[in-house]
């Protein structure tokens, strides 16, 4: 389970709020563009730095400010797939979802069965030794998905996956990562401002807008102070 | 027989297209001409017998030895400096900033007078230097320290450009998979960036190799010592105009050679885009 309280002065208002997302659930956060939803994400990945903060991953403390807890970036283990997916250009399918095993020095035998694992379960197998700046942005998506999830995260964060994606990849795509947080029983965090997206995949949904958290709940149950987040 | 599409459909179209080929006639045989002229000047057997002639051969290798000391430098300490700089924001970055780009605009004799107000015997730091028995204008080193600060904003200008447009989302992936800030930028910001960092270090290359006024001032015309290619074509053509040619000739063919590499570079860079 993860509970975060965040405080971060921006520039047109001041991002103050606690978010808890439970583990096998998805928790999708919702709001319209510049209402921190990406700022928050960061703050918990450990990319952008709170005024203050304590952020709590399964009881562990990640982050507390008033304590100096800040664990770096590459030791927290999240799994965190931003809107740019930024598969590496340069480096093949394989070798991007690769990536995040190496970094954290998993013996090379394992590397191999855990890539060829993860290539299976998002049907990329058939790119493994395509170059990644070849690919298409659904499949992009994939490879960075895959390659987030081979590290085993204990935190899974997804901003605005779909918005690159046709209907039959969007569909897919959310169908591996609910499986994924059920079946690994990790908590996860989707960031969209989609409603339909939120009642389809949410288990729970929470509404930012200006930094604060204006509504938490069943995504179907949202109520109509939500209609500035709606999608035409 | 004129392709359909550029028959001219009009009379000011055609005029158009005259003015045009006229135009880039032009400026091509004003660009091609002295060089032709260069090559015509020497009978082959004259270059290269030249090219056996000791100055040209000293020359040569001092050039090529403190331009790849040169280029080391800059690309060691240049990049570096290069991701700092862009990554983060400090007190008079705007100054430094414009000192990368001085050298662009300040006439190199001015830099070379510059360093030796700095580095010469009775310079602001040389004097102390000078103190301790080490001399640093009129030698060797001088003629590299004049091309690092000629040519090195090449490279800077570049790298600086490059980090500061590359998506940081690739960097942060790299952090949050478990990557640490230097693998991230060895395996992901470095290999991201090559080409344009080449195509940098290539023209740091060529600037640094046709450094004339800077190294004259600060570093003098020693053959031997700190006579390179640009020095010795100088003094070839008011003594032995065939040393002057060749060596000339050498330039060019490098100048080429360094112009094609980078578009190469360029071209394998859009192919990958």
């Amino acid at each position: 389970m993860l509970e975060a309280s965040m405080v971060k002065r921006l520039r047109d208002y001041t991002l103050d709020f606690t978010l808890r997302a439970e583990s096998g659930q998805i928790t999708v956060l919702m709001g319209t563009n510049g209402s921190g939803k990406s700022t928050s994400l960061n703050i918990i990945a450990g990319l952008l730095q709170p005024d203050t903060a304590k952020i709590t991953l399964n009881g562990e403390c990640i982050c507390e400010t008033r304590e100096g807890i800040n664990i770096p970036v590459e030791d927290r283990r999240i799994g965190y797939v931003l809107q740019n997916p930024a598969v590496f250009p340069h480096m093949t399918v394989h070798d991007n979802v690769a990536f995040g095993l190496r970094a954290r020095r998993t013996p090379r035998a394992e590397v191999t069965g855990y890539v060829a694992e993860w290539m299976d379960r998002m049907h990329i197998t058939d790119l493994a030794g395509v170059k990644a700046g070849n690919l298409s942005g659904g499949q992009k998506q994939r490879v960075a998905l895959a390659r987030a999830l081979a590290t085993d995260p204990v935190l899974l964060m997804l901003d605005e996956p779909f918005t690159a994606l046709d209907a039959e990849s969007t569909q897919s795509v959310k169908d591996l990562t609910r499986q994924y947080v059920r079946d690994f029983n990790i908590p996860c965090i989707l960031v969209t401002h989609r409603v339909a997206d939120s009642e389809e995949i949410g288990d729970r949904a929470c509404v930012l807008c200006q930094g604060r958290m204006e509504w938490e709940g069943i995504p179907t149950e949202m109520p109509e102070l939500c209609t500035v987040c709606r999608c035409p | 027989m004129i392709p359909h599409s550029l028959r001219p459909k009009n009379y000011r179209q055609s005029l158009t297209y005259l003015a045009a080929g006229i135009l880039i006639v032009s400026v091509t045989l004003y660009l091609a001409l002295p060089i032709v002229a260069l090559f015509l000047r020497i009978p082959p057997d004259q270059f290269f017998s030249t090219l056996h002639n000791p100055d040209v051969i000293s020359a040569l290798w001092l050039s090529l030895f403190t331009t790849v000391v040169t280029l080391v430098v800059v690309i060691l300490v240049g990049t570096p400096f290069a991701y700092f700089h862009s990554r983060y924001t400090y007190p008079g970055k705007v100054i430094v900033d414009t000192l990368i780009d001085l050298p662009l605009v300040l006439p190199p004799a001015v830099a070379g007078v510059a360093l030796l107000m700095l580095w010469g015997r009775t310079g602001l730091l040389g004097r102390y230097f000078n103190m301790f028995g080490i001399t640093i204008a009129f030698t060797t080193l001088a003629v590299i320290m004049a091309q690092i600060f000629v040519a090195s904003p090449f490279y800077l200008r570049q790298a600086k450009s490059l980090f500061e447009q590359l998506d940081p989302a690739y960097e942060q992936t790299a952090r949050t998979l478990g990557s640490s800030p230097l693998r991230t930028l060895v395996l992901v910001t470095l290999p991201m960036t090559a080409g344009g960092l080449i195509s940098g270090a290539v023209m740091t290359f060529g600037r640094a190799l046709g450094e004339f006024g800077a190294t004259i001032m600060f570093a003098g015309n020693l053959p031997g010592v700190t006579q390179t290619m640009p020095l010795a074509v100088y003094v070839g053509m008011e003594g032995d105009l065939y040393v002057g040619l060749t060596i000339s000739i050498l330039l060019v063919i490098i100048s080429f050679t360094i112009m094609i590499i980078v578009r190469l570079v360029q071209k394998r860079e859009a192919g990958h885009a």
